[in-house]
């Protein structure tokens, strides 16, 4: 470990350098826990076992849900018995309920591991992160200005280094943002704390550790790998997704309404 | 080069601006780019760039006294404004719109070179955007003649307008829509507005990233390479930069049919350059051009002075339900008068 931290990228004042683009790969965004393939983001009972939710039943296999070994460390979410139900409710539910539908900011640590790119912008005093997804936007604060002063999508982050490790406490989220495309919630209780470690040039060892006495039993901890973009061209492009959901959120006012 | 490096380095004095470990200027930080000077010169000042000490002291005067005004506490024995607004002129028949809480339109007139200024545009020379080509003209009487104050009826259903204005949501304005801020706030060229007016710049050798606070738009520039391929839009357009001494020369193109920059279209181009005066301050100048709206170029000028203050997330689509409000409104509009016409 030693030999490789020393040919890892750094800024003048020695500390780990992430600029670039990065992205997660894998299925988390569709369930942060450990699952099987299924059929859809939303099902209903079939006569032998589940069907995708009638919404759904055109998109086909592109509606299923990819398996994965989850990013939750001991493959699941310890809720409370009250929260689990309400976790199950919102899958059932998801097409009116998950956030991401309508293009909403996704919070922390969901933006980490959507299907899309983000982007470190890093100097010697600022680290901020841009994401591609409904350009989401968040500046570490390397002051605290103290607990935050309101509720936020995105919340209040407050970094620190530890060595080379960067150490995020997020707070001040509103109860309105998901986990993943499964129901996962939290209330505004919920304290996350991230930490980025630059592993190889190429490659972020992600973990956030999630506490929410409201929903969840004991704090617990995800991670995963974030991979650095390779591309010669590589960037962030536009995903205003606002225009895309006007129809959706909007359409049914429309003078002349369309085909819905 | 090195020389040249050394002569401007030398003129600057070195040591009076902060500086990156590369030795370039270093512009990271939070602005506030509110300002009582207007983007378009009042028209009495004529030729004049400079505002006296005196005109500057009572254009202040003359907010703070607007300011203390609104300030003032509601009277709690108010009644509800009448039914379709007072008639008076004002967001929604003045029913109620912006408060002096929201706004913030900045306490003063900026200075450049120790000199109050009358307009941020100083090319044309009589401070107003230059004259339209005749197609841009037609568009912008067609936009000025739908925008009107809230009448408490649907004149576009009298008038036989199809579509009207409030037909569907792709046709309001983009700040409506919450796509972009209005007035160009995230630009480019990045003007003041009536409130969230703070900018943030992270810059790195390779990268420099503006946040802009209204939509929490961010403009990556990407330093010393090509423009993207025509296929690739941006809202905020594409920025390319570099340095040509102190100054950070950011060159943008590639815009969505609709930038910030009204009237603008996606052969909008934009030049900014971005220097920093002392520790505090950076000077921001731009350039204009869209032949397919301006007969020619235009120009202006102002400061980017740091603030102490933070951004806050403004989450403009989450909590938009005015839009839901401004198209529901038009129907209950349009049904009132197919009834009355029966």
């Amino acid at each position: 470990m030693a030999a490789g931290a020393q040919q890892l990228p750094r800024l003048s004042n020695g500390k780990p350098d992430f600029n670039g683009v990065w992205q997660a790969i894998g299925s988390a965004h569709y369930d942060i826990e450990r699952h099987m393939a299924r059929p859809a983001m939303m099902l209903r009972d079939g006569p032998h076992g589940p069907l995708p939710a009638v919404p759904l039943l055109r998109l086909g296999a592109v509606a299923s849900v990819p398996g994965g070994m989850g990013i939750v460390e001991g493959g699941s979410i310890p809720y409370k018995p009250e929260a689990r139900a309400k976790r199950e409710e919102n899958r059932k539910h998801w097409i009116e309920r998950d956030p991401e539908i309508k293009c909403y900011l996704p919070g922390v640590p969901r933006a980490t591991y959507l299907p899309f790119p983000f982007q470190i912008i890093q100097n010697e005093k600022q680290f901020f992160i841009a994401y591609e997804y409904a350009g989401a936007a968040r500046d570490i604060y390397f002051t605290d200005p103290g607990p935050p002063e309101t509720d936020s999508w995105m919340g209040q982050s407050v970094g620190k280094w530890q060595g080379d490790t960067l150490v995020v406490e997020v707070t001040g989220q509103n109860d309105q943002t998901w986990l993943d495309r499964s129901g996962t919630h939290h209330t505004e209780q919920m304290k996350v704390v991230e930490r980025y470690r630059l592993m190889t040039p190429n490659h972020i060892q992600y973990e956030a550790t999630i506490e929410d006495p409201e929903v969840f039993a004991r704090p617990w901890k995800i991670s995963l790998p974030l991979y650095r973009r390779m591309e010669k061209d590589a960037r962030l492009v536009d995903f205003k997704c606002v225009e895309f959901v006007e129809e959706l959120v909007f359409g049914e006012h429309r003078r002349k309404k369309l085909e819905r | 080069m090195r020389i040249g490096l050394l002569l401007v380095a030398a003129a600057l004095l070195p040591g009076q601006i902060p500086r990156t470990a590369e030795g370039k200027p270093d512009l990271s930080g939070v602005y506030d780019i509110a300002t009582l000077t207007p983007l378009l010169r009042p028209d009495h000042l004529g030729d004049r760039l400079e505002l006296s000490d005196q005109e500057a002291a009572a254009l202040a005067k003359m907010e703070a006294a607007r300011m203390a005004k609104t300030s003032q506490a509601s009277n709690p024995n108010r009644t509800a404004p009448p039914k379709g607004g007072d008639g008076s002129e004002g967001a929604a028949g003045n029913v109620g719109g912006y408060n002096t809480v929201w706004t913030d339109r900045g306490t003063g007139a900026f200075k450049i070179n120790g000199k109050w200024r009358t307009s941020i545009i100083t090319d044309p020379k009589n401070g107003r955007m230059p004259p339209l080509t005749p197609e841009a003209r037609k568009r912008a009487a067609a936009r000025v003649a739908l925008a009107r104050p809230n009448t408490g009826d649907a004149w576009w259903v009298k008038e036989g307008l199809n579509p009207g204005p409030y037909d569907d949501p792709e046709l309001r304005p983009l700040g409506e829509r919450c796509l972009l801020g209005f007035g160009s706030t995230g630009g480019p060229p990045m003007l003041p507005v009536l409130y969230n007016n703070l900018k943030q710049i992270v810059q790195t050798p390779n990268r420099i990233m503006i946040l802009n606070e209204m939509v929490h738009d961010v403009r990556i520039i990407r330093m010393n390479e090509e423009h993207e391929p025509p296929e690739i839009r941006r809202w905020l357009g594409d920025s390319v930069g570099r340095w040509e001494g102190d100054t950070l020369v950011v060159d943008t193109t590639n815009f969505t049919d609709q930038p910030a920059l009204t009237s603008a279209t996606r052969y909008l181009h934009v030049v900014e350059r971005f220097t920093r005066i002392d520790a505090r301050t950076l000077l921001y100048q731009f350039t204009v051009e869209d032949p397919t709206v301006w007969t020619r170029p235009w120009s202006g000028e102002m400061i980017m002075p740091a603030t102490e203050d933070r951004i806050y997330e403004y989450a403009c689509h989450e909590g938009n339900y005015s839009f839901e409000g401004i198209l529901r409104g038009a129907r209950l509009l349009e049904a009132e008068a197919a009834a009355k016409a029966k």
